[in-house]
């Protein structure tokens, strides 16, 4: 679980994530949403310890974020950036293989590579294994950034767009997965864009507007034309098709 | 993986015509023996120690700057250890060796770092820019040095440090290295954490890995390695760039698979060379160092134009 209380967060000088209360349970799925520069890419860094708060405290489990060793916490917390670039040159299977490297350091033991083989099938790169990530698609290679942060076997797990450069099937996919993991007892925070999906798939959504948390609850309450509409200054509406919410805009 | 194997005894058999190759006749007897003893021989692990040195040296520059057109000898570490080792000639002209050594390493770190804090806030997606600028800082570092030894009547030394070559290496005038030797040694055990230090920063802190403390002893490495080399037998140019992109064409750049490749190729290139050197114009002989600069410079522009900007 990660608690924030009263988290503030600066970018080059300027305060962007103000005054933040929030609790990413385990157990569940929490979808981060909201306008372009919102600041849910800043609260995730900060929630995965890659940006210090400015003010406030963040707690994974009960303890302060920056009390945890690092090699400690890269065991316990993993989390995909919105823009994650790869320098070197590896295969999709190397990539996914140093996902590991916080609980085996060096070389792979025998269950690492069952993580490893089950992370690739499960979005669906079995047989993208051996390919260099320079050769494979845009969201071939989104995948494999997935698979990586997965192989870590996070109790808390921040997805920053993961659906990014995604099929259809494959964003299936990847909730199905964040949702498994979820169900296994992860803390889950996915942020996301498309409002169907985060009605669908989450049990507790978090919007964000210029760095407040504007509203925030389960789907029901949250994915509301009033709530979506005033969120992105946007007229949207609501529907209901087949018993599933789904977000238009006019 | 089949690639290592037969490079090493690629270099076995290179390393024997190493031996046998030279001015002096080789003779089956005490004195052809001292022959090798005194000269071959050191001159030969001399090459081997260089290349191997700066190979790992320049695919370890190469991650932590996260680019690939990036190496010592074209980025300012062997421009900066010649201006220490001008420096320390000029304030302690009697200093020891190992003295020079320390003020060219001292001042090849320091400029190492200043090429990664400048090159950190160039922009991703002009990777050019980035050898570009080390070329431009290797300029000015080198104008500095020739300035100060011109100055004080030095030039003659600049030559010798700034175009490599193993024609005077013998028994007892080589020996600093075996430092470069047991470095590129110690960067196996750190080969996985390189790369992923060569994913950046956060993705370092991801997973759990101290970003801070991989760069310094990154950057040690590179500066040390650099160093003795500039000292011992003079810069060598494009080995640290033409191997790690070959191999990392072929292999990719997992470190901890190919970095036994990177080394064997760098110990062969450069042994390669220095024996053209020796026949080309026989008796006489020509510096590795414009041997390297030559097929380097074509090499280079080669990957250019072969791979696409973005890779
Ligand atoms: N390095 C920076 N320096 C200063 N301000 C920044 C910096 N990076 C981002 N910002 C600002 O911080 C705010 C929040 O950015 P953030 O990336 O968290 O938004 P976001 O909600 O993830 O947006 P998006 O949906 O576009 O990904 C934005 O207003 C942005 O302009
Ligand atoms: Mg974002």
């Amino acid at each position: 679980m990660i608690e924030t209380q009263s988290l503030c967060v600066s970018l080059g000088g300027a305060q962007v994530v103000h005054d933040i209360d929030l609790t990413v349970e385990r157990g569940r799925l929490t979808a981060l949403v909201g306008p372009n520069g919102a600041g849910k890419s800043t609260l995730l860094a900060a929630l995965g310890r890659l940006v210090p708060p400015a003010a406030g405290a963040i707690r994974v489990d009960g303890t302060e974020i920056g009390r945890i060793p690092s090699p400690d916490l890269a065991r316990r917390l993993a989390i995909l950036r919105q823009n994650a670039v790869i320098a070197p040159r590896l295969s999709v299977a190397d990539l996914v293989g140093f996902g590991r490297y916080p609980h085996s350091g060096g070389r792979l033991t025998a269950q690492d590579h069952d993580i490893v083989r089950d992370c690739l099938a499960d979005l669906d790169l079995t047989d993208l294994a051996g390919r260099y990530l320079d050769t494979v698609s845009g969201g071939q290679r989104q995948r494999a950034l997935i698979a990586m942060t997965l192989a870590q076997t996070p109790d808390a797990l921040l997805l920053d767009e993961p659906l990014n450069n995604l099929d259809l099937s494959h964003v299936r996919r990847v909730m199905a997965v964040a949702r498994a993991r979820a169900e296994t007892g992860a803390a889950v925070a996915v942020v996301l864009h498309d409002l169907t999906v985060a009605a669908r798939h989450a049990d507790h959504i978090v919007a964000l507007k210029s760095g407040r948390v504007f509203a925030s609850g389960p789907p029901e309450e949250v994915v509301t034309p009033e709530i979506l509409s005033a969120l992105y200054d946007t007229p949207l509406e609501v529907h209901d098709i087949a018993g599933k919410r789904v977000v238009l805009t006019v | 993986m089949t690639s290592t194997p037969a490079a090493l005894c690629g270099l076995l058999a290179l390393s024997l015509v190493s031996l046998a190759v030279g001015v002096g006749t080789l003779s089956a007897d005490a004195e052809g023996l001292w022959l090798v003893a005194i000269s071959r021989a050191p001159r030969t692990a001399a090459a081997l120690l260089t290349g191997a040195g700066l190979a790992v040296a320049g695919v370890i520059m190469q991650m932590l700057a996260r680019n690939r057109f990036v190496e010592p000898a074209t980025a300012g570490t062997g421009q900066a250890a010649g201006l220490g080792l001008v420096a320390i000639t000029l304030l302690a002209p009697a200093a020891a060796l190992w003295l020079k050594m320390a003020g060219a390493t001292a001042a090849a770190l320091i400029g190492t770092a200043g090429f990664l804090a400048l090159v950190r806030r160039l922009p991703p997606e002009a990777p050019l820019l980035v050898p570009l600028t080390g070329i431009v800082y290797g300029g000015i570092l080198g104008a500095a040095t020739t300035f100060l030894a011109f100055e004080r009547d030095l030039m003659q030394y600049i030559d010798i440090w700034m175009n490599g070559e193993f024609s005077g290496v013998m028994l007892g005038r080589y020996e600093f290295l075996w430092i470069s030797g047991a470095l590129t040694a110690l960067a196996f055990a750190y080969a996985r954490r390189f790369t992923i230090a060569g994913m950046g920063e956060e993705a370092s802190t991801g997973l759990g890995l101290d970003y801070r403390r991989i760069m310094a002893l990154g950057l040690a490495i590179v500066s040390i390695v650099t160093a003795v080399t500039v000292v011992t037998v003079g810069l060598v140019p494009f080995v640290g760039l033409v191997v790690p992109n070959i191999v990392s064409r072929m292999r990719g750049d997992n470190l901890a698979a190919t970095l036994p490749l990177v080394a064997l190729s760098g110990a062969g290139l450069v042994l390669a060379c220095d024996i053209l050197g020796r026949v080309l114009r026989y008796p006489f002989e020509v510096p590795v160092g414009t041997i390297l600069g030559v097929l380097g410079a074509a090499v280079f522009l080669w990957l250019l134009h072969a791979r696409p900007a973005r890779g």
